[in-house]
């Protein structure tokens, strides 16, 4: 397996791609939604970093799971946080690990019930295998392979530090 | 032992608490609060803080109970209730059945038991049962099929248990998190209130300070003090340095002979008025689980004043009722659960 990188080293390099990228896209006023808690930590970096001034969007996606039947309601769900108008903005979606891809599916229905976005664009600091959905990530901090018992967590917000179990 | 006269009764009495749990000690059945420990209590307050910030989004719903359905069977008229518990299965996507009984089959003879057969073939998830007999959700819920939740929405003088939780849950947001600290002093009709009895119910088993009941002696249950509460006839001395007061509804249709001298006599006497208010501490809060008799149990001043938190008790109520359906419909099989971060993509 390769070494993993700090997140300060994967953020500084993140922040330049999504800069570049946006400038391709021809985005200025994107909207930035962290997802809890993970992608809060990694969205609040890049928000710094990329200098926007819209404050941070937040969402917790607990609710909208699809596991829900098998693992019951979470108590403490934090609140998500969402502009009300979602309609035609270009949204950076942040979260910490993609892995099946099944928190991003959450999110992005979270978002359709507040609007139609115009675009969504998918930031995420690790990419590991495993996905069960076809969801891909626009910019990646890290590719990595783990095998079906390897687990890799965000620990944070400081610092931010990877940790594989 | 097996012999001692009464052992029958409280085993019976422990069975109906337990069929509230499920074998991995879960909430299957929400009947009364009696039998249910501080961190059930706890945790239905921890998720309804988590579903009071759904309520205060753009967005009031979140697809949690997809594919359920609710079915309100209402026995005994209600507006606030019914209404709070049908937005909050409406707000969580379930489909929502409202069912008024006493204008429905069982005027034409069915009896109870065929009338739930018949909803039951319907393939419903939960019911939501008010009924003026004590007992009723309990008996429902014993003679549903195993896959069918009930939940009490108030049955006879016994116990309105998602009431009580919203009133904890109101007091909590309010006073905070250590119920050590408070006096709460409940006023009123404690002869005929389901809701008194399970907010008392509640009151112990979060380990609140002091629990007080004022009201005049013919409103007042033989042997109250028996389930951990201090009785004050008078009400300067009982609400003197309270932290919350929770005024009760005089039940003038459950009454049979006269308990009550008269109403002017009775809000003279336990009214809520301004000034008797400043007896309590100056930052207590005022509570009525609704509806309020403006001029008998309390003063327009008072319920419409700035210590008055009865409408956001019905805010909450929502989000109590939320918290409530989504853990009893969320219990299946969880005895396979992957821990949350591992099942996070």
């Amino acid at each position: 397996m390769d070494d993993i990188a700090t997140p300060d080293t994967l953020l500084a390099h993140m922040a330049d791609t999504l800069k570049q990228l946006l400038a391709e896209r021809a985005i200025d006023r994107p909207l930035m939604v962290g997802i809890h808690t993970g992608g809060v930590w990694i969205a609040e970096q890049l928000h710094q970093q990329l200098a926007i001034t819209e404050p941070l969007a937040t969402l917790d996606i607990s609710f909208y799971r699809d596991d829900f039947s098998r693992i019951g309601v979470n108590p403490k769900v934090k609140p998500s946080k969402l502009p009300p108008q979602v309609e035609d903005r270009d949204i950076i979606l942040v979260d910490d690990v993609l892995h099946t891809g099944r928190t991003i599916r959450a999110a992005m229905n979270e978002i359709f019930d507040y609007g139609r976005p115009s675009s969504i664009t998918l930031v995420c600091l690790i990419e590991r295998n495993g996905r069960e959905l076809p969801v891909q990530a626009d910019i990646v901090g890290q590719k990595i392979q783990l095998t079906a018992n390897q687990h890799i967590k965000l620990n944070g917000p400081t610092p931010l530090q990877l940790v594989l179990s | 032992m097996v012999n001692k006269p009464g052992k029958a009764s409280i085993l019976a009495a422990q069975d109906d608490w337990n069929i509230q749990l499920d074998s991995h000690g879960r909430l299957k059945h929400f009947l009364t609060i009696e039998g249910l420990g501080s961190e059930i209590l706890n945790n239905i307050l921890d998720t309804a803080e988590s579903f009071a910030n759904i309520n205060e989004q753009s967005v009031k719903k979140v697809p949690l109970l997809r594919g359920k359905t609710i079915v309100n069977l209402f026995f005994e008229a209600s507006t606030r209730t019914r209404t709070t518990f049908e937005l909050a299965a409406k707000r969580l996507s379930a489909d929502v059945l409202n069912i008024n009984i006493s204008t429905s089959a069982t005027s034409k003879g069915e009896t109870l038991l065929d009338t739930l057969r018949n909803i039951q073939a319907m393939q419903c998830d939960m019911f939501i049962v008010r009924h003026n007999d004590s007992g009723a959700a309990h008996h429902i819920a014993r003679n549903v099929s195993p896959d069918i939740s009930v939940i009490n929405a108030g049955d006879g003088r016994h116990a309105h248990p998602t009431q009580a939780m919203l009133d904890m849950f109101t007091i909590r947001r309010s006073k905070g998190h250590d119920f050590g600290k408070l006096r709460v002093a409940i006023v009123g009709d404690l002869m005929h209130s389901r809701v008194a009895r399970s907010q008392i119910h509640a009151l112990n088993t979060l380990n609140t300070g002091e629990v007080r009941v004022i009201g005049p002696k013919t409103l007042i249950p033989m042997g109250i003090e028996n389930m951990g509460v201090t009785v004050y006839n008078d009400m300067a001395a009982g609400i003197k340095d309270a932290d919350v007061v929770i005024m009760l509804r005089l039940q003038k249709e459950r009454m049979q002979g006269a308990l009550l001298p008269s109403e002017q006599e009775f809000y003279a006497m336990y009214g809520l008025s301004r000034e008797k208010l400043r007896h309590a501490k100056a930052d207590a809060i005022v509570m009525h689980p609704g509806p309020i008799n403006r001029g008998v149990e309390i003063e327009t001043a008072v319920a419409d004043g700035p210590q008055s938190v009865i409408l956001k008790q019905v805010t909450y109520g929502i989000s109590i009722r939320m918290a409530v359906m989504s853990m009893v419909l969320g219990r299946e099989a969880q005895s396979d659960s992957r821990p949350a971060d591992e099942a996070k993509a």
